[in-house]
């Protein structure tokens, strides 16, 4: 699978490794919505951190797009809410 | 549905909306070229702009360190003459130029970051758009209606993350950058108007300055004096009774000092 990481790019992960960080994007989710923000940074730092590690960069002339979407290292909890609601910052 | 497919989504659906802007699928292609060409120009300012910030806010850096270390110089010069009081004064004005100085470097610390953030961005971009154009020159080659749309789509959508990715990347950055530019602005027009000079002692400095320079040029002649004589040690002692006399004739002066200030 191909995971996006806003601001740093594509990374090629395994089912397994993505099934394995399901529960951190569960936990990423029930933060922003009991409005948690150091509990969202924590669990989106853990999460990406994850990503990072058990995957390898996706070649850079690939043009597939991405399975999976996560926010950027440093976003804000009122951000990535934004980005739900799809009429946040992602430019159209 | 999870976060993650729930943002994925989100974007296909944005570069999905881009797609149907032309009939023929061979324009949306040129037309999403063009588009791509724009956005790393786009990327390529953003670049240039948070560099101009943090060289911004580096000269305002450099301009408080030598104010900085200047008081620092007054502070121990008027140890030297016992003038705690003035020593106490430099140190104060110092002490408010240190807070904006690790304010400025956490703001340049940001910029560096941003700056090296778009810079990636933007080789990533410039891959993916390399990557398009062979592809869109392929397309359209063998283009037969029946299959070109499939491959275009698929071209499309994920160039679209790609741009919709970087697109976002220069709006964080632009707006961090203007945040940072409203602040540094501020203390460009004290540095101007003189008003940040009188906190960080540019004009008001001048007070200590001129004490410390009345004085040390009085224990220059005490002291050239004193090599005249044949010795010097002696008179550094005699120094402190001679900055009492100062510290009297110090007063008038003081005066006309907080004067002349009210008059600017």
């Amino acid at each position: 699978m191909i995971v996006r990481i806003l601001g740093e790019g594509q990374y090629d992960l395994s089912d397994d490794a993505v099934s394995s960080l399901n529960d951190l994007d569960a936990t990423v989710e029930s933060a922003i919505e009991a409005g948690d923000e150091a509990g969202f940074r924590a669990a989106l730092r853990q999460l990406l951190d994850g990503v990072r590690t058990a995957g390898a960069p996706h070649e850079a002339e690939s043009l597939a797009p991405s399975d999976l979407i996560l926010p950027m290292a440093d976003a804000t909890l009122a951000e990535v809410k934004d980005m739900l609601s799809g009429d946040g910052l992602i430019p159209g | 549905m999870s976060m993650w497919q729930r943002i994925s989504l989100i974007f296909r659906s944005k570069a999905n909306k881009a797609l149907d802007r032309a009939e023929d699928p061979r324009e949306t292609l040129d037309y999403s070229y063009q588009r791509q060409l724009d956005l790393l120009a786009q990327v390529r300012r953003g670049v240039a702009d948070v560099a101009t910030s943090r060289k911004r806010v580096e000269l305002q850096i450099n301009q408080l360190q030598v104010q900085s270390d200047k008081l620092q110089g007054q502070a121990e010069q008027a140890i030297t003459v016992q003038r705690e009081d003035l020593a106490r004064e430099a140190l104060t004005r110092k002490s408010g130029l240190t807070s904006q100085i690790t304010d400025l470097k956490t703001q340049q610390a940001q910029l560096q970051g941003e700056e090296e953030k778009l810079t990636l961005a933007q080789q990533r971009l410039s891959a993916k758009v390399e990557a398009f154009r062979t592809r869109k020159e392929t397309i359209k080659a063998t283009y037969t209606a029946a299959e070109a749309q499939s491959k275009i789509n698929e071209a499309m959508s994920g160039i679209g993350e790609e741009m919709g990715d970087v697109g976002m990347a220069i709006q964080r950055a632009e707006d961090k950058t203007a945040q940072m530019q409203a602040r540094a602005s501020a203390i460009d027009e004290l540095i101007a108007s003189g008003a940040l000079d009188d906190a960080t002692s540019l004009n008001k400095g001048d007070d200590i300055s001129r004490e410390l320079e009345a004085m040390s040029s009085q224990s220059e002649v005490e002291a050239e004096l004193a090599r005249l004589k044949g010795g010097s040690a002696p008179q550094a002692i005699e120094g402190g009774q001679d900055g009492g006399e100062i510290l009297a004739a110090e007063e008038p002066a003081q005066t006309q000092t907080s004067e002349s200030k009210d008059t600017q």
